[in-house]
Formats: C-alpha cells, structure tokens, sequence
C-alpha cells in the first residue's frame, strides 16, 4: 500500500507536481490583471467615479506583477536555466510565451503607463527633494523635465493608447495561464475551452476586491475620507464581474455532470471528499454565494454608510480567500485524482521547504511591501506626498 | 517619449547580442532541441552486455542453454547485468545468482499468470530442497 | 640488374594472386565487418507487448532500473496487475512498480492480467508540445527524448503526458522517463527491458526495417495502443490488451 494513496495511481502520479507556489502564482497575476482592469475602467470607459483609485491599481498592479515570477523561481528545478524560455521558447508551448508576454506587459504597458502618470509628479519631486531620494526622481525623469501643458497633453493622448493595449495585455497576461491547463488534454479536470475564460473573470474579481480593500485600508492609515460614490462603484463592477465569473463556473459544472462522461465519476467523487472543504465550503459558499448576496443586496436595497464600508470589505476578503480556493482547486485538484480514473493521492503541503507554507506567506506579504514603498516613492494621491 | 522608447530599444538590442553568444549553434537542426543531446545520450554507458557477448567464452553453458526451455531467457535476466565482466572477465567476477528467489519470481503459480506458463505452488512443489536439486538453470525440463 | 617487360608482369602477377588469396582467406576466417555507422534516418523505433506472454516478473524493471540507475521510488517502466470481477471496477495495483514482482495473491475466478508500461515515444507528443524550451523532443529515430542538460524542471511534460510515464529525478531536478534504451539501440543492442524479459512479452521493434517482425504482427494480430482517442500516435503497441486498462 502506497502511504496517501487511495485505489490506483500509475507509479509516478502519486507524488504531486506543481505545489502550493504553482497556485499562488495565478493568484498573484490575477490581482495584476484585474487591478488593471479596474485602472482602465477610468482611462478607457471613462468612468470618473472610480478616478480616486486609479494611481493605486496601477501601483497595486506593479507590485503583484513584480512578485509574480518569484514562485515560479522557487519551483523550478532549475532556475538559473530559466532565460532558456527568453533564448529559444518553443513556440507550441503556452509556457514559453510567459517570459514575452510579461515582458511586454511590465515593460510596455505598466512601467510606461506608471511613468506617464506620475511623470509631472516625478519633475515635482525631482525639484523639490533632496538628497538620495532627489537622485533616484531625477533618474526617473529620464532626462525629460516638460511639463508643459502640450507635454500633459501628449502623455494623456499616449496613456490613453496605451491602456487600450493595455485591456488585451492584461487579458493574455492571465489569460494565458488559463490556456496552460485548459489545453492539456491529458488532464479532464483542466481540459476545457472554457478555462482561459473562467481565469479571467476570476482574475478581474479578485483584482477588483484586492483594490477595493487596499483603498479602504489606505484611506483608515492616512485618515481620510472614503469616497463614497467611488467605493459604490467598484462593489457595482465587482458584483457585475463576479455574475458572470459564477455563470461560467456553474455552466462547466452542470455540462460536466450532464454529460457524465468516464472522468465524471472519479472527479465527482474526488469533489465530495478531498475537495469538499475547499471547493464546496471555501469556494463556492464562502467565496462566492456570500459576496454575491452581500454585493446584491446593495443593488437592490439602500444602506447607510457605515453598513455599506462593512459589507464591502466582508464581500471583497472573502472574495480574495474564494478565489485563492479556485485556484487551489484547478491546479492541486487537477492532481489529486489518477489518469487511469482508478485512485486518489494526497497533497501535504510541507512548511519551511522550498515549496511550502513559508514561502508562500513570505511572498503574499511582499506585494504589499512593495506597494507599500512605491505609494511612499509615488504618491497616489495627486499634488499630495504620502503620510505612511 | 522617445526615451522610453530608447531604453525600450537598448534592452532589445543587449538580448539580441546575449542570445547569439549562449545559443548553440546548431539548436534548431532536427527540431526545436540541441542535437547535441542525443550524441550525449547514445553516449552513456551500457551495463547489459546481451546474450551474444556470452557464448564466446561460456560455448558449453550456452549449447545446453540454447536446446532447452530457458532458449528465450537472456543470459544476463537471470545473472544480472555484466557488461562490467564482459570488457574485463578477470576483474569483474560476477555473483552466482539467489537461485531460490530467481525461480520463484516467475515460476510461482499465480492466477494472474498465462496459464500455459509453467508455474508451480514452489513450497509444496520444492518440498523444502532448492530449485537446482533436480533442476539443471540452464536446461531446466526434467 | 634490368628488369624486362616480361619479369615485371610476373612479379605484378604474382603480387596480384597472393593479395587475393589473403583478401579470401582474411574473410573465410571471419575476421571483423567493418562497424556499422547508425544512420538515424534509417530508424523508426517501437515496441510490442503481448499481454498473453507478460508474467508480471518484474525482470524488465529491475532491468531498466540498473541499466539507467533509475532512482528509488520513480519509475522509467512498470507492471500493473489487473484483477477485473464482473460488474465491478478493476482492482489494479503495482507494489513499487512491480520492482520485486508481485505477491502472489491474486483472486481466483476473476480475469486477471499483467500490463507492462512504459513510455509510449508518442510521434505527435503532447509532452514535446509543452516543452517551453525544447528540452524534450522526438528524435529523428523515433525516440522522445529529455536533454538534461537543458531541462528546466518546469514539470509541465509530466502534466501533459496521459500516460504517467515521467517523474522529476530527484536529484538531478531535471525531468526524466524511458530513453528505449537509446544510448543501446544505437549500438545495435535491445534495450534493457526486452533483454531481460524471459517470455518475450516485449520487443523491441523498427518500423522502418522491412525485415523487422513488427509488420507481420501489426498484420495478424488485433492490437491497440494505451488511450487512442488522445490521438498522441503512440509507438507501443499491446497485443489483447483488454477494455478495461487505462
């Protein structure tokens, strides 16, 4: 008898390939693509009530982006090989495009859209700092110190052009990733053409909770009013968002259990036992139904201020832990059940290895740390210098 | 906006040198791999030397073995891998196998076995001796 | 002294006879062919597994595990044991692999087989699909092979493989699976599997050799491959392989 083994898995199934980090990883570009999303909202769909929270997202969306190869660097076998993907990607491989597409989307549409967002704040700075900080705004100037209303002018024309690349870059960024496991037909838990489409969704509503909690808990740190109007309208786009990610969920589950086909069986029971805490309970109750209902009782029905701060923040953190549920859910999941549909493995996740619960926490910490010293570098706030 | 664009194209450029220095040339000749993989892999030594290197030197073992039933068993599926002896017979003795053990592994009757396949219950068959009190390994039918 | 016309045909006859004379006698003596050079495009490699003949030894394992010093606990090929009771679903197992055989303690009255796996050197592999890199690729001979010395340990092959055939080398952190014993059927030599198979149950086969008795088999025999409908073109082909074997 194989230990954690239940029934039948070929030999080399039993040990679990892609751990813990391998699902923070989506998790963490996921909250880069929907905070994006959430900037564009403002820049593209000119939608000002969500103005207040624009430079936030975009420096939100900086810091997961910065963090995001990291638990990818801890998997794999062997990092240092890792510019092999930059030198010569295999351009059948879905993996292989991850070095590019985030290139570009780092490079190209967020460094760039930062810089043209904060350039009039950075010449600002550069003059009115000293020392060591004045130095490193200078060198963020790039040399260039228009900030002529004809210059404004240009940066919003361009910033404009750049976040509408910006919407499909951030599309394919975690879109991406969703193609990694949806086309693997080995795998039937993975292997639909829906999964790039259900990432995505998922990505756009946790990064839309992700913003709204950051700005409510900057708001508490710097003492300042929240705006009203603002807040309501990211809950309104997260509760918008958040139907359609819930209708795709359900579409695969009543097409998988209507055509109940030789997976059916071993992945339904692999559901009720070993994914039932947290698929059914964690995902799906508690990080779904719960914040749907929050999110649709202010629709529906007027509430005070106070009543409204709280059940945006309750819906937007359960929000975040349900989606850290599904991506646990796709990838260990998809490894839980054997290929031959015969047997179940078990998943221990280890604490202070390489891959385990230590690294995982250190790395969901350090996206904050570093929004952290970029609102202090880059105020989100315009014409203001943070008080953190 | 020409600088960003600037640093953009340095970046470029210092990747396209950096890639012409690490890839090896021929990276890409057969398929998208090195070629030189597979020189490195036909190059990695044998420990299995075949049946064929055998009966040079063991000519009587190897005429009792070819006229009987064990005809189709390698030399080396019971006496373990001696490529090792086959290069250096003197300095590579090789163990006499666990005769006991070795026959039961394949002869012991189980249900799951062709049933054409000779195979006996070896405790009540064996009645204690080793295999090799009746049976000679090489031509094993009595 | 001078030497006429005459003399020099004689010694240039005699010279003539006497280098044939050696050149036949060298090779009545059966003196060494020069060595074949392998050409890699005169290759096509397979194997064929005749479910019938497989006694769940175990041999090919051990085998394989000493020929390319498999580490513990991973599995270049293995044996399953099916044990099917009408009505129900199998009972398979595989104790280490079928490293040591199997304990004899298959069910009486129930339809019972072993299945010897390996790597399928699929010709339109899913694992070479994924490969960000190329570190895993079809030989221009037949083989799926792993370059370790390019290999990431992305493990995204080992996701994508249907058929369980690779693991991540422990301590090479480079993905790892059957080579067919490359390094030996290169050199004219069967791999180690086929070499200590004792009923013949695997074989080693070359679809490009007309000579080679895989054609005769295709022909006569109903064979499958594992899982055709993943349409991965698989090269080992099982004689009866029964329904019911994933």
């Amino acid at each position: 008898m194989v230990p954690g083994v239940e029934g039948f898995m070929y030999p080399n199934e039993v040990e679990l390939q892609w751990s813990l980090l391998i699902v923070l990883y989506p998790y963490i570009t996921g909250l880069v693509a929907g905070a994006f999303i959430l900037a564009s909202l403002e820049r593209v769909f000119k939608v000002e009530a969500v103005r207040p929270t624009y430079r936030l997202a975009l420096l939100t969306a900086l810091g997961f982006l910065l963090v995001a190869p990291l638990p990818l660097q801890l998997h794999l076998g062997h990092p240092e090989r890792s510019v092999e993907m930059y030198l010569t990607p295999h351009r059948s491989s879905a993996m292989a495009m991850f070095g590019f597409v985030y290139l570009w989307y780092l490079m190209v549409v967020l460094l760039v859209e930062v810089w043209l967002e904060y350039r009039v704040d950075i010449v600002r700075l550069a003059q009115s700092t000293t020392g060591l900080r004045r130095i490193l705004y200078r060198v963020l100037t790039l040399g260039s110190d228009n900030v002529s209303p004809e210059a404004r002018r240009i940066d919003d024309k361009v910033s404009y052009i750049v976040t509408v690349i910006g919407i499909p870059s951030a599309f394919l960024l975690h879109g991406y990733v969703g193609f990694i496991f949806g086309s693997v037909k080995a795998n039937p838990w993975w292997s639909t053409p829906l999964m790039p489409v259900v990432f995505l969704f998922s990505a756009m509503v946790s990064g839309i909770a992700a913003v709204l909690v950051l700005y409510m808990v900057l708001m508490k740190v710097e003492k300042k009013p929240i705006d009203m109007p603002c807040l309501d309208t990211i809950a309104k786009y997260l509760f918008y968002t958040f139907v359609i990610d819930f209708s795709l969920e359900m579409l695969d589950l009543v097409h998988r259990t209507y055509e109940a086909d030789e997976s059916f069986r071993t992945l339904d029971f692999m559901v009720h036992t070993r994914l039932w805490g947290s698929q059914v309970i964690l995902q799906i109750i508690l990080g779904t139904l719960v914040p749907l209902a929050l999110l649709a009782a202010n629709q529906l029905w007027r509430f005070s201020e106070i009543r409204r701060k709280t059940m945006y923040l309750v819906a937007s953190l359960l929000t975040l832990v349900g989606i850290f549920a599904m991506r646990w859910n796709v990838v260990i999941g998809g490894q839980l059940f054997s290929k031959s549909f015969l047997g179940y493995t078990t998943y221990k996740v280890s604490f202070a290895a390489k891959e385990g619960l230590l690294p995982a926490i250190g790395l969901m910490i350090l996206p904050f740390l570093i929004v952290i010293a970029l609102v202090k570098l880059l105020p989100p706030w315009e014409g203001e210098t943070s008080k953190i | 906006m020409i600088r960003p664009a600037l640093v953009l194209l340095a970046g470029v450029v210092i990747f396209l040198i950096i890639r012409a220095a690490v890839v090896p040339k021929d990276f890409g000749k057969y398929g998208h791999y090195r070629p030189g993989a597979l020189d490195m892999i036909a190059a990695l030594p044998v420990s299995y030397a075949g049946s064929s290197q055998c009966a040079p030197c063991h000519e009587d073992e190897a005429k009792v073995h070819d006229a009987g039933k064990h005809a189709s068993v390698h030399c080396e599926a019971c006496h373990g891998p001696l490529a090792k002896h086959a290069d250096d017979p003197e300095a590579n003795v090789p163990k006499l196998p666990d005769v006991a053990n070795l026959c039961r592994r394949c002869h012991e009757k189980d249900a799951a076995k062709p049933r054409s396949f000779p195979q006996v219950d070896t405790v009540a068959h064996s009645q204690g001796m080793v295999c090799n009190t009746c049976h000679q390994p090489h031509n094993p039918h009595l | 002294m001078e030497l006429s016309r005459r003399d020099l045909f004689k010694i240039g006859g005699k010279i003539l006879v006497l280098a044939s004379a050696g050149a036949t006698l060298e090779e009545l003596m059966g003196a060494a062919p020069e060595p074949e050079v392998y050409r890699r495009a005169d290759h096509w490699w397979g194997m064929i597994i005749d479910i019938d003949k497989c006694i769940g030894c175990g041999n090919c394992v051990r085998g394989c595990s000493q020929e390319n010093h498999v580490p513990a606990g991973y599995y270049r090929t293995w044996v399953e044991r099916y044990q099917i009771e009408e009505g129900k679903q199998p009972q398979v197992d595989s104790p280490d692999g079928a490293m040591q055989g199997f304990p004899i303690a298959t069910r009486e009255g129930v339809k019972s087989f072993f299945v010897p796996k390996l790597c399928n050197h699929c010709a339109d592999s899913p694992c070479v699909q994924v490969c960000p890199v190329g570190a895993t690729f079809v030989s221009p001979d037949g083989v799926v092979l792993v370059d370790e010395t390019y290999c990431l340990g992305c493990r995204y092959c080992i996701q994508a493989c249907p058929y369980g055939c690779r693991y991540l080398h422990p301590v090479k952190h480079t993905v790892d699976k059957c080579s067919l014993c490359y390094h030996r059927i290169t050199k004219g030599l069967t791999t180690a599997c086929c070499e200590n198979c004792p009923t013949g149950a695997r074989q080693l086969v070359d679809f490009k050799n007309p000579k080679d008795p895989v054609h005769e088999f295709l022909r006569n025999n109903k064979v499958e491959v594992l899982k055709p409908y993943m349409a991965t073109q698989a090269k080992v082909y099982y004689k009866n392989l029964d329904g019911a074997v994933r």
